[in-house]
């Protein structure tokens, strides 16, 4: 469902960063009101989206154990899948926003002669997953190249990784192949995966469609269509301390940019009100950042209220002759 | 049984890689055999719940409230507030489909609404058009529709046809849970008197004499009586089985369906065999003779106001601590809601084994043992004696019930005590067991005779496994810790895997106790003869 529409979004935003970089009056709004706009329904949609979740309280501790309890001395719990510590609840997190813990357990059940059920292992939407948001960090990380001077010692680092291989020029970065790599996977599974397909709406193919689209871009950037990183810089900078671009600056920025940028912005508005939140939803998931020590601490519902419910004394009104007839202990002989 | 659908057919209808459909267009079908019957009037009258009244899914009229849909968002609204769950839950599935194939109905189905990200869209479809901007604004385009009638069906059918049992959120990145979702969809559901009568019915029982069953005092006494005259028979040995005894150190607690139903009935035995024997000072209640909750499959508040008499119980008979029994969803209540709910347990001891002196430091708050961690602990310390060669003629394997599985961690414990207590044990396929078990199907209320061919699709992965071991290995017996299991897995098997029996861990521990004075055994439980083989 959908896929023709967020491409038609997609082709939609695509077009209008095309026509900014040609046409001088768009390309003013786009360089500089553009990216305040962004920035700001970004913040403020995050924070709200946050704030709006933390007013909810967690009534139950309902965390999903994956392994051994802690029970007898003897018994050898598994403290990352089944933590009983605030300590372990972290390790369980770190594992599963590094590293996608859960998903690395993913299996793939098929028919097997018609009639047995086969279960296989099947790591690559975790691999592909994991690939795709691991580049898109680094990525990240790497552009404080056009957004800070002096350049950060990190970002020198990470480049000199990315760039480890050292093979065509200018170098190509792991994380660029990678991310192209992540976001087709990703992104073809939703059409040739019919299990897929049925669940995917136009809001799953947008954003890869953007991110992809980001991607392409800055690749085109890099290795085939030369832009003026030193305007880029300076257009960045400008923007991250306020001052105001003049006329000759934007002219210096290509199209080509333009469109990245477009794009880069569409992503800030669109994140804080689509599923993108699970960037912050997984840090509070309640299955998984509480510990499993529920009979020794007790959990507090805020909101615990008193309910009718059918007392001892009603029972053995009700029952007395019969308990009494059969010998078993009353309160009250009558 | 209301469906004459053979194993081979119903094979022939499973399709896991079902062809693209828009599922918001496909409607709802009420087949025969896959969906429950509604409440009952009486049982809604009794607990005071929402809208009685007679009517059937299949009605073209549920006779709903005329405000139905209001209702419905305000409850909805309400719960959104209060459970910080659902609104993470609502707001940040990706769809990324690894839950797809780990649900045992749509392993059994290949219906795409059984998919976990699916059934929950069905609920998060009506979330983003009342709660959420763009579904507001774009509506189909963020996968936003209206609360309609249809909504609705749909809601009963696919909301009834999954069992609550976790094994989705296992692998779920974010660790989205179905049963959260589900529970809390069957809460709005209730709120306009949708709901089944095998829920709810139970539940009024429970709540009028202590358990689902409807065993009034003096028949629960009979049927303790009758264990006690079987085991006097297979042992020699005579026990007076106290109930409701004021002062005992420990309250058990059990599911009711340990009284009367097989193969039940033969935990029932081991348990009061083993307290006998160890001299254990505790006391079954006719009052709180339930450990099982159907409360848990239909509302918080009905869960709370069943599970309060456990405490209750405690409190009036002042017993130290509470042990319970096999039972699965059982254990979910109180491991991760009855403190919370009903405590806290101040009036209790930390519980200690007057046997073996040990602590139990995990459960020092809810102050309440499983059977399994206890007797685990008194085989380790050699407190009983055992003759494992005593269940030589069976050959088990072992089913993890969803609940001690996935919402507490009980795995080593049982097998443990299985090591012990037999010979021959051998494990069910990786993908199938501990905490990526396997549910029976029937979970959470839906066990329905009329939801016959549902439960078989449901349970179909589990029989599947259990069936590639005895063909492998020779299994003949799956153990369990859960009383519906022991409902359920017996009809299961002899649908998918005829021939393979049922039993609990604690009638093989039954089997395997020497008790002081017992005559020599020449049967088992089951007054089957044993069939000792020599090394």
């Amino acid at each position: 469902m959908g896929l023709g529409l967020s491409l038609l979004y997609f082709i939609v935003i695509l077009g209008l960063g095309w026509i900014a970089g040609y046409l001088p009056f768009m390309k003013t709004i786009f360089g500089t009101i553009l990216p305040y706009v962004a920035l700001l329904l970004f913040l403020v949609g995050i924070i709200a989206r946050i704030v709006r979740w933390g007013r909810s309280p967690v009534p139950f501790r309902i965390t999903t154990t994956c392994g051994q309890e802690k029970s007898l001395p003897w018994i050898r719990q598994n403290k990352l899948d089944n933590p009983s510590s605030a300590l372990g609840a972290f390790g369980r997190m770190l594992l599963e926003v590094l590293f996608f813990r859960s998903l690395f357990r993913n299996t793939k059940a098929e028919f097997k002669d018609n009639e047995k059920l086969v279960y296989s292992v099947d790591k690559w939407l975790w691999f592909f997953s994991l690939a795709f948001h691991w580049s898109f960090l680094i990525i990240f990380l790497r552009h404080f190249r056009f957004f800070t001077e002096p350049i950060p010692s990190f970002v020198t680092f990470l480049q000199n990784i990315d760039g480890f291989f050292q093979v065509g020029l200018p170098i190509i970065y792991i994380t660029d192949v990678l991310i192209l790599a992540g976001l087709t996977y990703l992104f073809l599974r939703r059409i040739f995966d019919s299990k897929v397909k049925i669940i995917s709406l136009p809001s799953d193919y947008f954003p890869l469609l953007l991110i992809l689209g980001i991607a392409v871009t800055g690749v085109l950037m890099r290795y085939f269509f030369k832009t003026d990183l030193v305007a880029v810089k300076e257009f960045t900078v400008s923007i991250l301390s306020f001052q105001p671009i003049g006329s000759d600056l934007l002219a210096k920025l290509s199209p080509l940019f333009i469109i990245h940028f477009t794009f880069v912005c569409t992503l800030l508005i669109y994140f804080p009100f689509s599923k993108l939140v699970h960037l912050g939803g997984i840090f509070l998931s309640p299955t998984r950042n509480l510990a499993n020590n529920n009979r020794m601490k007790r959990h507090v519902n805020p909101w615990n209220y008193d309910v009718p419910v059918h007392t001892y004394e009603e029972y053995e009104e009700e029952f007395r002759d019969k308990m009494i007839a059969a010998g078993i202990p009353v309160e009250k002989e009558e | 049984m209301s469906t004459k659908i053979k194993p081979e057919e119903l094979l022939q209808t499973i399709n896991l890689k079902p062809k693209y459909k828009n599922w918001m267009e496909v409607p709802v079908e009420f087949r025969k055999g896959t969906f429950s019957y509604a409440g009952s009037e009486e049982a809604l009258i009794y607990l005071d719940q929402p809208n009685p009244r007679k009517w059937q899914p299949t009605d073209p009229d549920w006779k709903l409230p005329e405000n139905w849909q209001e209702i419905i968002l305000e409850g909805f609204r309400e719960r959104l507030e209060k459970f910080r769950s659902l609104k993470i839950f609502m707001d940040i599935c990706v769809r990324c489909g690894a839950c797809a194939d780990k649900c045992h109905f749509f392993l059994g189905s290949g219906d795409p609404k059984n998919m976990p990200v699916l059934r929950a869209e069905l609920l998060r479809s009506i979330y983003r058009r009342e709660f959420t901007t763009a579904g507001k604004l774009m509506g189909k385009m963020v996968g936003a529709r209206d609360l309609t009638f249809d909504v609705l069906r749909e809601w009963f059918y696919y909301f009834y046809q999954c069992t609550q049992c976790r094994r989705c959120s296992v692998f779920c990145p974010y660790g989205i849970d179905t049963a959260e979702i589900t529970f809390l969809a069957r809460e709005l559901m209730n709120l306009i008197g949708v709901n089944i009568d095998w829920i709810m019915t139970p539940v009024k029982n429970c709540y009028r004499t202590g358990n689902h069953l409807g065993v009034q005092p003096h028949g629960m006494k009979d049927s303790l009586e009758m264990a006690a005259a079987d085991i006097e028979e297979i042992t020699g040995i005579h026990i007076d089985v106290p109930i409701n005894k004021k002062g005992a150190e420990i309250l058990f607690v059990t599911p009711s369906a340990d009284y009367f139903a097989t193969p039940h009935y033969y935990t029932l035995m081991g348990y009061i065999m083993l307290f006998h024997e160890i001299g254990l000072d505790y006391t079954f209640s006719t009052y709180a003779s339930e450990g099982g909750n159907f409360g848990s499959f239909v509302s918080h508040e009905l869960m709370k106001r069943l599970n309060n008499k456990i405490y209750a119980e405690a409190k009036r008979l002042k017993v130290k601590w509470i042990l319970g029994g096999e039972c699965g969803h059982m254990w979910r209540v109180i491991h991760q809601y009855m403190d919370t709910m009903n405590g806290p347990a101040d009036f209790l001891e930390v519980p200690r084994s007057p046997i073996t002196g040990t602590v139990f430091e995990n459960a020092k708050s809810t102050k309440m043992v499983h059977i399994c961690e206890f007797t685990a602990d008194l085989i380790y310390h050699n407190k009983i004696k055992l003759d494992p060669r005593r269940n030589d003629h069976w050959h088990a394997t072992f089913h993890d019930s969803c609940n001690p599985s996935r919402g507490m961690g009980l795995l080593e414990e049982p097998r443990y005590i299985i090591k012990n207590v037999m010979r021959k044990f051998t494990e069910m396929p990786d993908n199938t067991i501990r905490e990526q078990t396997f549910c029976c199907g029937s979970g959470a209320g839906i066990g329905t005779d009329e939801n016959f061919e549902m439960r078989m699709r449901g349970g179909f992965p589990r029989a599947n496994a259990a069936k590639y071991v005895r063909d492998k290995y020779g299994v003949n017996i799956c153990l369990c810790i859960c009383a519906i299991d022991k409902a359920n897995l017996p009809p299961l098997f002899e649908f998918w895997v005829p021939g393979l029996e049922v039993g609990g861990v604690h009638e093989m521990v039954g089997n395997a106790l020497v008790m002081t004075g017992e005559k020599p055994r020449e049967v088992d439980l089951r007054l089957q003869p044993l069939n000792i083989e020599e090394e």
